[in-house]
Parts: structure tokens; sequence; C-alpha cells
């Protein structure tokens, strides 16, 4: 039996068997007062408001701390309960201002609904006031004290759930204060600036600055975060028309009421910027000037109907919805009849898709975010998951808090290492000839899960040909690893079931990246660990929608669901579909289209918020092919580096002020709510696409409302067929989810892979396209940051991140730094075979000596001017992840 | 963390720092128990621990202008130290020496019987 039954105030309930008698109370929609009790936090005991009386048992225990077993009469509202409530009350009033009418917190605090229910009518004890400053000195939120109960939600949170520990308990007695080490400011002290601890406080102690006398909002929109591919659910707040806050959804499938720093404090700020862009703009005599919306896409239709359909290239955008790539896609190759659509998954999972389909025949996420916290054995590689995909960091600190062990493979020391039972500091770009040594000891020491190959697999034998090849003596001088850790991290991976392996842009940005992807799915067939819950690869996606801009096509080989451009059976289901004859030939990749661009080849470019001036490699060479163009239209919400190049700008609305999906990393396609009105005269990019297509006489472009669109996309995408705007009011739904009747698919491949057997495929150790030599001595790996995101087109127009982290770094191990007499914030020039960007060093442990690391978020140190642009021969990504420079003090 | 102040005399940040990265804890954590128990001190003490005693036989017989004279003389406060890092000033509650009383102890040296006069020369005696 997984349930008990009991009785609460005379009803009967049924609670899970470990649940506590207020979590059953709960369940039941019994209401308990409490203060200290918060959702996914060890029971605390500390309130005592929420003190019940069970028949039977002497004194009043708390129902926070007892647990709901079979038979209890528990009743939770007895005079006398009320009347011990009404006394602790007193007490922690003693200790709290009585100022509601102008705290900031007036008629949302838990503090006042606890007094109003228990019936407090005044405090009969002397009052003190504890006479502490506020505290203002971050960016995002005040701390004021004298209204803290000490109910301790906020440093409970912070350490159990996020795991940071920046806050706790300080001092004794009635001195006792949550504080931080020697009180230093929270950017001190490791703090995330999640503001899991503002949602936990009951009272007004943590309040947002930005929206902190705003009041209640109007009304709340639940919708989808736009910064990375975890996909949190966000409620926006908005009042008077104007997003005032978001916060995390309390019931968050994916996020369990858990976000971070950018979808916390950086939403409100950048939709509302007033650098949004509001109106479209012609470029006249040189200059973009503001022009009316008839003439820009007339304009846009003239000029694209004088180009032949192979001198066209179109970008479509991973932060657009599924909706719009849709669209984009659709008007690439039914009214400009090219295939020369691609997006930004070029340059981070393209060799996911490309390896992961011939090894397993499907080129996504094999298994869900919430099953990370349940896994054994994680091995993290090629990802800085805390930093890049909180929240999915938050599921790897949960296993390793249920005894997983985490292995983590990374030249650079990042914060998962602390949680790491091993750390496996390998050179970056060998992560092939790492994973082939692991997996020859696991053959040689015969931990192969025989049975599972035998049945699911193929190709084992020509496999193991190959690991002939990657004996440790070899091993261990290229990737620099000891041979024991590379043993001990083999059966530390081979013995702890269920074991999934993560990873991120360490493991696809290289010029062998398909490689790479094809190495860990080798891993994960060989220890058994596919198609079962906790198991799998599990690539972690950058952008929000960068899966959902995949399945919808927005690649040059591919209609929507990957089905073949070049298969003439699907070509005609799509021609039959759309009304029009198609180009049956795959079209250019991203990177191939910006060098025909630089031939001339391709002379007009429509482009949908993306920044290859500032994102891909070798950006001064982009941005030389950009001014080649003769038209170059950009879509963007604000007027980003790469929009100072077009022709025409388009005003497209941010996130929020639209309706669609994104699909998450895990293959979650989940709804976008439109919360505002569109700023200014944008306009959402569907519609501006719809126009254009208009123009140019096409059918098929008469949607009223994205709803359509996604029915048409059902009707086509196979793997989408039982995905409707309706069955996404109830939460998120897995692809593939083919009819109405279907649950989703949260773990893939787990009878029979996609493709029938699992390949195993040999691989052959290759260096990265640049090594370090005597002219340029050091190895440039690139990233991002927490505090920002991409090219910062978003996150830099946010006030708060910006003071957290204004400006670029590279970091240098101590040891190079002293070679070359650099000193902590010294300016130092970085240059490489394509150009040098001047930057401020920051020396720290975290960077191997031999490897320095910049992120390529900030358009003062453009990292990528750096970068090699290299190409995976497979899957045409680019090596953002190694190239060799030379540093000198300035 | 005992030990730690045992051999530093008192709880620096960066051996805060330390201890919580061999604990695998918040810096913020250990400060958070290390402030709940009396015992440990977060600022350097001098070469001589000044105490003087307020217990309740002290106290009654003028302990407070005993305290009163240390400080002013040393410019501090009880749980300060000074600038020289001479003198650490703390307060206690009874030695178990009430016969002595007031006392005022230095390091492990009773004196008894204070007055003011007397308490500055032995605060002289050791410059």
């Amino acid at each position: 039996m997984d349930t008990v039954t009991l009785i609460i105030d005379g009803k009967e309930v049924k609670a899970k068997r470990e649940a506590t008698i207020l979590e059953a109370a709960l369940e039941a929609g019994i209401y308990i007062p409490t203060l200290c009790y918060y959702p996914d936090l060890i029971p605390f005991g500390a309130c005592r408001l929420c003190i019940v009386d069970i028949e039977g048992m002497r004194g009043f225990p708390p129902a926070c701390t007892t647990p709901a077993t079979e038979g209890l009469v528990v009743h939770t509202n007895t005079p006398k309960l009320q009347e011990l409530r009404r006394n602790i009350m007193e007490l922690i009033l003693s200790e709290h201002p009585y100022s509601c009418l102008t705290c900031p917190k007036n008629l949302n605090c838990e503090l006042q609904r606890v007094a109003r229910y228990i019936g407090l009518e005044k405090v009969t004890l002397p009052y003190t006031y504890k006479e502490l400053p506020v505290n203002r000195e971050n960016p995002f939120f005040d701390r004021d004290y004298n209204l803290c109960i000490l109910c301790g939600r906020c440093a409970r949170v912070c350490q159990e759930v996020r795991k940071v520990g920046a806050i706790s308990f300080t001092y004794r007695g009635s001195e006792t204060l949550i504080g931080t080490a020697f009180n230093q400011p929270l950017q001190e002290v490791s703090c995330e600036f999640c503001g899991a601890c503002i949602d936990a406080c009951p009272t007004g102690a943590l309040m947002e600055r930005a929206n902190k006398w705003e009041g209640l909002p109007d009304r709340e929109v639940v919708t989808t975060c736009p910064y990375c591919g975890v996909g949190c659910q966000l409620k926006l707040e908005v009042k008077d028309e104007r997003i005032i806050s978001s916060i995390p959804a309390p019931d968050g499938t994916v996020n369990h009421g858990q976000v971070c720093v950018k979808g916390r404090f950086g939403i409100a700020e950048f939709v509302q910027h007033p650098q949004r862009l509001t109106s479209p703009l012609i470029r006249r005599n040189g200059e973009l000037k503001e022009a009316s919306w008839d003439e820009a896409l007339d304009l846009v239709a003239r000029k694209l109907k004088g180009y032949k359909a192979d001198e066209i290239g179109v970008i479509a955008s991973a932060k657009c919805t599924n909706e719009e790539n849709y669209v984009m896609q659709k008007f690439a190759r039914a009214v400009l009849g090219t295939n020369n659509v691609d997006h930004c998954a070029r340059l981070c999972h393209a060799p996911t898709v490309a390896g992961l389909v011939q090894s397993f025949g499907s080129g996504a996420m094999t298994n869900s975010i919430n099953e990370v916290g349940n896994a054994a054995c994680i091995l993290a590689i090629g990802t800085n998951t805390t930093e890049d995909h909180p929240v999915i960091g938050l599921e790897v600190k949960r296993a390793v808090d249920k005894g997983a062990k985490l292995i983590v493979a990374n030249p650079r020391e990042i914060d998962l290492c602390r949680f790491a039972s091993l750390w496996l500091r390998h050179n970056p770009g060998t992560d092939v000839a790492l994973l082939m040594g692991m997996m020859r000891v696991i053959v040689d020491e015969g931990l192969l899960d025989a049975a599972f190959i035998e049945e699911r697999c193929e190709n084992l034998d020509a496999f193991k040909q190959a690991l002939n090849d990657f004996d440790l003596d070899f091993v261990e001088p290229i990737t620099g690893v000891p041979r024991d850790k590379i043993a001990q991290a083999a059966r530390m991976f081979a013995t702890n079931s269920p074991a999934t392996i993560l990873y991120a842009m360490g493991i696809t940005q290289h010029s062998h990246g398909t490689d790479n992807v094809m190495a860990t799915a080798n891993l994960a067939m060989l220890t058994g660990n596919v198609g079962k819950p906790s198991t799998g690869v599990n690539p972690l996606r950058g952008q929000n929608n960068v899966q959902g801009a995949c399945d919808m096509g927005a690649l040059p080989n591919v209609y929507p669901g990957y089905q073949a451009v070049a298969s003439p059976a699907i070509r005609e289901k799509f021609e039959i579909a759309w009304g029009c004859s198609l180009p049956s030939s795959p079209g250019l990749t991203l990177v191939e289209m910006l060098e025909a661009a630089y031939r001339k080849e391709i002379k007009a470019l429509y482009l949908i918020g993306e920044n290859p001036a500032l994102s891909d490699p070798d950006v001064g060479h982009v941005r030389e092919t950009l001014a080649k163009l003769e038209f170059l239209v950009v879509q963007d919400i604000f007027l980003s580096e790469t929009a100072k190049f077009a022709h025409v700008v388009l005003p497209a609305v941010s996130f929020a002020e639209k309706d669609g999906t994104f699909t998450n990393t895990e293959r979650r396609v989940q709804r976008v709510r439109k919360a505002i009105e569109p700023i200014g005269d944008s306009h959402p990019d569907w519609w501006i696409i719809c126009q254009i297509a208009k123009r140019l006489e096409a059918g098929g472009f008469d949607y009223s409302h994205p709803f359509d669109i996604m029915e048409e996309i059902r009707y086509l995408t196979p793997s989408y067929g039982g995905i409707s705007y309706q069955r996404l009011e109830s939460g998120g739904l897995q692809w593939p989810c083919p009819s109405d009747d279907h649950p989703g698919t949260p773990i893939l491949h787990v009878n029979t892979f996609v493709r029938g057997k699992g390949r195993f495929i040999p691989l052959k150790y290759v260096p990265p396209g640049e090594s370090p030599d005597e002219d340029y001595p050091l190895i440039l790996t690139t990233g991002r940051s927490l505090y920002h995101f991409h090219t910062g087109t978003m996150t830099r127009k946010v006030a708060g991140l910006n003071i957290i982290e204004p400006e670029g770094t590279v970091e240098i191990s101590p040891e190079d730094a002293s070679q070359l007499a650099i000193a902590q914030g010294d300016k130092v020039r970085v240059s490489s075979r394509r150009g040098e960007i001047r930057v401020k060093a920051k020396i720290t442990e975290a960077s191997p000596p031999g490897v320095v690391f910049m992120t390529f978020h900030f358009v003062e140190s453009p990292a990528n001017i750096l970068t090699n642009p290299k190409l995976d021969p497979i899957s045409k990504i680019p090596e953002l992840k190694v190239a060799a420079v030379r540093v000198e003090k300035l | 963390m005992q030990k730690v102040q045992e051999e530093l005399s008192y709880l620096p940040e960066e051996a805060v720092s330390e201890i919580a990265r061999f604990l695998g804890l918040s810096k913020s954590e250990i400060f958070g128990v290390a402030t709940f128990y009396a015992q440990f001190r977060f600022t350097r003490s001098g070469e001589y621990t000044v105490k003087v005693c307020l217990g309740t036989s002290c106290y009654v017989r003028a302990g407070a202008r005993i305290m009163e004279t240390v400080q002013r003389k040393l410019g501090i406060k009880p749980g300060e130290t000074t600038e020289d890092y001479k003198f650490s000033l703390e307060r206690v509650a009874c030695f178990g020496c009430c016969a002595l009383s007031p006392v005022m102890v230095v390091d492990k040296t009773v004196y008894s019987r204070m007055t003011p006069i007397k308490a500055k020369q032995v605060l002289s005696s050791y410059h």
C-alpha cells in the first residue's frame, strides 16, 4: 500500500505513505497555518504554528514533522490550538514591526494571513525594534532584516535546493540573524542571484527592488523562459500593461519553482527596454531611417523577387517559436524556392543531430531532465552545467545528494567539480581519446553489458578493433589525465547503474564534434545505458528553442520532423500540402551560406533573431561578408551588431508579446503566452513573414493566430501529430507524440532504437585543427557565463546583470600569468591567426596552465574575432572550442 | 575549527573559506556555526589577553569600575584587540576566586583586590 487514510477535521484524507500531516492536509485543501514550511525543503518544525491535536496522542505535535499514519484522527482548528497559536504569534510579532500599511509586502504577506486565520487582535507583549539598516548592496533585491521572522526558508532553500549556501543563520539567541560570512556582500559569498530566497520569504524582508512598491499585479501569465534550452516555466506579473516581475511558476514540470538569475531578474528590463526597435528601418543614403510597415514590406518583397532562388539565403532563429520557424522555412522553400535555410544550431548541436542519428537514429536528448536527479552515476563532459543550464545543474546536485557518483570531464575547474567524485582534467580537444580510453578499460575488464549489446546493438567487433589503438599508454599523454583516473572513471561509469551522460558545446564545437558525440553514444551502449530511466546520452541545448527550430525543419536538408528534402515521396507530400513545387536538392548550411555570400554567390540574406556578427567564428570575416551582401533583411527586437549591416530592419516582438510554443532540450513542447501588447509598432515574426509572402502572391499564409500554424504543423509532422494547444494547456508534451491520445515520450529508444539497432561506430583520434606553437603558445577555449546569454542582446540590456558582470575577461592560470608578468586585472592583448582583441586578465586556478578562457557575450571584447572557423567535415560545425592564441601584457 | 583557532588564535576569513572548501560547505554556513558558539573569535587576539571579572562578587565590589578603567587605558571594548596587537580584552563572569574579588586575569596570572590604580599599574607592567 502506497497510501494511508487518516481523518483531518472530520474529512477522510488519503495521503502518500511518506507524507507528513501538513502535506496530507494541503493536498486535501485543508489549511493549517505555518510560516516555516516550504515545499521541497526538509521539514524544519521551527515556527510551531502548524501544531495540531491528534486523538490519543499527548501534547500538540507540529503537523510539518509528524508523519501521516493510518487511522490518525487530526483536529487542526480547536479553540485550544488557536489560543496557543495566538501566543506563539504574539512572540513573533513582538519583534516584527506593525507598519503593514507602508510595507511593500502588504496584502501579499503570509504573516498577515496567519494572523488573520488565528484571529489575533492585539499584541500584549512589549515590542522590540531591531534597528538594522536595510541592506541594498546587491543590484536586484533589498534585505530588510527588521522584517525577518527567522523562519529560515531563504537560507534553507539556498542550502538544500540550490546547494549554494550564500546565506545562513548567524550568531545566537536574540542576536540571531540571517547573514553571510563576515557580513560580506552577497557577491562575495558565491551568491548566484537565483532569487529563490525572495520567493521563499513569507514577509517583506527580502524584496525585489524593481517592483518593490508596485503592489499586487493585475494578472499573471504563465509562459516559457526565453533564455536557455531548459525551458523553465515562468510566471510574468503584469500591472498597467507592463511586466513588473518574472517569477518561477511553482508547478513547472521542468523547473519545480526554481529558475536562474536570467529568468528571475533578466526579463522585464530587456522586454521593456527603451532601445527596443519600434518601427521598421530602411537604409537610405547609407543610414537606417524609420519607415512605415507598408514601405518596408513592399521593398523587401520587391527586392526578393529580383533574385534567383539560389541567390537567397534564409537564416531562421532558435529564439523564435516553433510556429515562426515553421513559417520561415515554408516561406524559404515554397515562396523563395530555396532550401538555403539554416539557423544557429549549426554552431551548437549540428554534430549531435549528425552523430546521434548515425548511432541511435534520433538526434535529440534521449531522456528527461527530471530523471537526472535519480541517476546513480553522471558523466558531465564538456558541460558547465551550473553556469549554462543552471536548473539542470540543480538536478545533478540532487543526484549527488542522493549518493550518485559524479564524473566531471572538463579542462577547467567548473563549479560542479565541488560535487564530483572524480574530475578528469583533459586537454581541450581530446575527448575522443579520453572516452575511447575509458571504453578500452571497460572492454578489457569485461565490464560491458553483453546482454544489452547482443540484443540491441550492432558492429561491436569493428568497434573493438578500433579500441586497440586506445591503450592507456597512448591515451594518458594525449589527454593529460593520469591513467589510474581514466580507469577509475571507466569502472565507476560501468558499475553504477543507471548512468547518464550530459554534454554540451564542449563536445560538439570541435572540428571532430561528430566523432565526440558518437563516442558518448558508444559509451552509453557499451554499458547498457540507453532506453531506461535516468540513463542515456543527453545533449543540453543552448537556446530556448533550438530543438524546436531543428524540429520545424529550419535546416537545409530536412522538412519539419526531419523528413528528408531529398526523398521524392516526402517532397511530394509537402508539395501537395503547400500547393507548389519544391526544390529537390538540399540547401547550404549557415557557414556555407556566409561563405557563398563572401564569394557573392548568395546576394540576398533574410535573417531573423540571430547575431552572426558576434556569435560566429572569425567574426572579422563574417562582418566583411555581411558588408558584401546586396540585400540584407534583419528581423530582431534590438538593433543587433548584425542589424547594423542591414538594408531593411523589421521590428519583431519579444516572447512576452506573442503566443506560440518552444521545444526545450528534452523535446518538451511548451506554450509561450502573450503577456503584454507589442511594444511600439512591432509585430510577431510569423505575422511579418506572412505579410511578405502575401506580397509575393503566395498562398497558404493566411494564418490568423499561431494556433492555425500549429494545426498545420501537426498535420505534416508525425512526431508532433498529437501536440495541440488544447493539450498543452495542461502542461508540456514530449515528442514523439504522434496522436491525440499519445502521452508523449519521456525516454527514447526504450525497446528498440529508432534506427533499429544501436550502431557502435569505430573512431580514430584526430587532434584539434590548431595546436599551440611558438607564435601562438596557448589554447583559447570559449563558453558562457551564468549572468549573460549568448551575444548579450538581451542580458546586456539588464542593469543588474551588467553590475555583476560588467565586462569580458580572459581567464588565465597563475602559472601562465606569472610567466607573462600579468597581474590581476591587467589589460592584455589576445591574438590568434584571425585577429586580436584587448581585454582584462582574470587570474584563476580554474584555468589549467596552457589554456585561457573567454566568454563570447561582449561586443567590447568579441572572443569570436579569435576563434577558428575550421569545420567538422560531417556536421559543418566550426571549431569554436579550440584556437591557438598568444597573450601579451599591454 | 577549534584546531584552527588553537593554531591561529582566531578564525580569519581565509581560514573560514578553507574550512568550507575542505568540508564541502559554504563559508556562510561555517561562519553561521562559528558565530553560534561563544568560543570562536574572528579578530586576531593580542599578545596578552586581559580578562576582567564581572561575576556577582566582583560586580558588587565595583568590578565595573575596573572594567571601565581598563577600557579607557587600552582604548578598546570587550571582544576587541588594541591596534598594536598587544592586548585583547574580555569580560568574564566569575573565575571561582570570589574571595579575591574584584579580580583581573592577564593570560594565566590572577590579580586580586583590584582598584583602578592597581589595574593601571598591572597593565603598565606588561608594556
